[in-house]
């Protein structure tokens, strides 16, 4: 039952990235990219990560892909934006990118040939996270929360509204 | 619970959410009229009641138009996307100590990604309906989605530190000895806020205001597409009443009466007193949302975290 349900996931993923690729219409393609986003996190749920899942969904599906439909109705960009991304879709542009991508997938497979099995089949809860990021992990949590600020002194910085005649006085 | 019992709540939790968010729209007008001093609609049947059939009758026998400069299949999904999510996240709700759909050790994780899901309804709708208004109206929904999403989390993570747990019953157990409302008064405070600006309703439907955007998003739809929205909103209010009842006000706790009936009384005066809300306070304008939510209620979630987490440390000490 799990095996199966985590196939059509997996099925349902790969589906809707190869669509998110494919289409013209921004908009159809970030849809794609949610509901490839949603099956990712079916699978982190399945493989025994609930915590990721809940992440999956809130971080990547509920916040920057929002943050991604802003900026496409932002600029709204209507017929000459498909226009303009049906050309970047030609075939001729898919050549050198599927080269590089059939090799990766090679190598995948046949690495993925070496490795046993993948889960321990055993479920992780949200507390066996956390205690493993403020335990051995902690240094990452650190870093990662240095970039946060970073980005976001960043942020302020470009947000920041200069007042030109004060600086034309001075 | 066994997988069969929780299958068969499951469906009574899916009719008894649409029927109530149905009554919903009549108990709101008919408070709305006793606080403005009016009597909102009385005619058909006891206490008006019948306005609820009339409403459904005349939506579902509106014509269901789709504009044709609209995106057809996104026009149409966008309406299903808010009560899809919203109906899921009732799903970790827990209104007894043995009635819910599931108990997940991620439950108020998950409760909280189905309410930022439903954000792209709101969202697609404007995206597809090609109209300036609705697409105004979808802008502004996205940044005040965002901007109450991130301390709608933090809020709630007191809560969660005094408990040890995201799973919603571990967290209604833990307030046996005293409601969490006390010790997170802020939490309730900013969570509540979060919530009403979620749901966007009024004082914070700016992606809707209809005396400077029409109808903001749904300024195109009409009929039955229009009446999954009101839905969506009704439901939405539902649950956000739901969790603060399980998350602060103990749940299903309280002597003599069975906990469900203790739920859903609970639920029902949270409900009361968002509909009073509305009465009560005047839409923001949205530079004052921007302002309030980033510059005075993240600061506060922050603090109550800082504090929660330092009583919580020197208790264990």
């Amino acid at each position: 039952m799990m095996e199966s349900l985590f196939y059509i996931a997996a099925v349902v993923a790969l589906s809707a990235t190869i669509l998110a690729l494919t289409r013209a219409n921004a908009a159809h393609a970030l849809i794609y990219l949610i509901v490839s986003l949603l099956a990712v996190a079916v699978l982190f749920f399945l493989l025994g990560a609930p915590f990721a899942a809940a992440l999956e969904i809130l971080i990547y599906a509920g916040a920057i892909m929002v943050l991604f439909v802003f900026v496409i109705m932002m600029l709204n960009l209507g017929e000459a934006g498909e226009e303009s991304e049906r050309k970047g879709l030609h075939p001729r542009n898919w050549i050198i990118p599927g080269i590089m991508t059939a090799l990766l997938f090679m190598e995948l497979v046949y690495a993925l040939e070496q490795v046993p099995a993948l889960t321990s089949g055993v479920a992780v809860s949200p507390k066996e996270v956390g205690i493993m990021l403020f335990g051995p992990y902690v240094l990452a949590v650190e870093l990662a929360s240095m970039l946060l600020m970073a980005g976001l002194v960043g942020a302020y910085h470009l947000g920041r509204r200069f007042n030109v005649r004060n600086v034309g006085s001075n | 619970m066994s997988d069969l019992g929780s299958m068969y709540f499951g469906l009574f939790l899916l009719l008894a959410t649409i029927g109530g968010a149905a009554v919903l729209t009549w108990f709101e007008r008919r408070l709305l009229g006793i606080w403005q001093d009016r009597y909102g609609p009385n005619r058909l049947g006891p206490f008006g009641i019948g306005q609820v059939a009339a409403d459904m009758i005349k939506l579902l026998t509106k014509d269901d138009w789709v504009p044709p400069f609209s995106d057809r299949v996104v026009f149409i999904f966008a309406p299903t996307t808010i009560v899809v999510a919203m109906m899921l996240g009732f799903a970790v709700v827990p209104f007894g100590p043995d009635l819910y759909v599931i108990d997940l050790n991620i439950g108020l994780l998950f409760f909280l990604g189905m309410t930022s899901l439903a954000v792209y309804s709101v969202l697609l709708a404007a995206l597809a309906s090609n109209n300036k208004y609705a697409l105004l109206g979808g802008l502004r929904s996205a940044a005040q989605m965002i901007s109450y999403e991130v301390f709608m989390g933090l809020s709630l993570m007191g809560v969660v530190m005094l408990t040890g747990s995201f799973s919603m019953r571990a967290i209604v157990e833990a307030q046996a000895d005293l409601w969490n409302f006390i010790p997170q008064f802020l939490g309730l405070f900013t969570f509540m806020i979060a919530g009403i600006a979620e749901s966007h309703r009024l004082p914070f439907d700016l992606p809707e205001a209809e005396h400077e955007l029409t109808a903001g998003f749904h300024t195109e739809y009409g009929g039955m597409k229009f009446a999954m929205f009101m839905l969506g909103e009704y439901l939405g209010l539902i649950l956000i009443s739901c969790m603060i009842v399980a998350l602060f006000f103990g749940g299903w706790l309280g002597p003599f009466l069975p906990p469900f009936v203790w739920f859903c009384l609970k639920t029902f005066v949270v409900i009361c007193f968002f509909i009073l809300l509305r009465a009560a306070i005047p839409r923001p304008r949205y530079d004052q949302l921007m302002t309030w939510g980033w510059k005075y209620m993240l600061p506060l979630t922050l603090l109550n975290v800082i504090l929660t987490g330092g009583i919580a440390l020197a208790m264990k000490a």
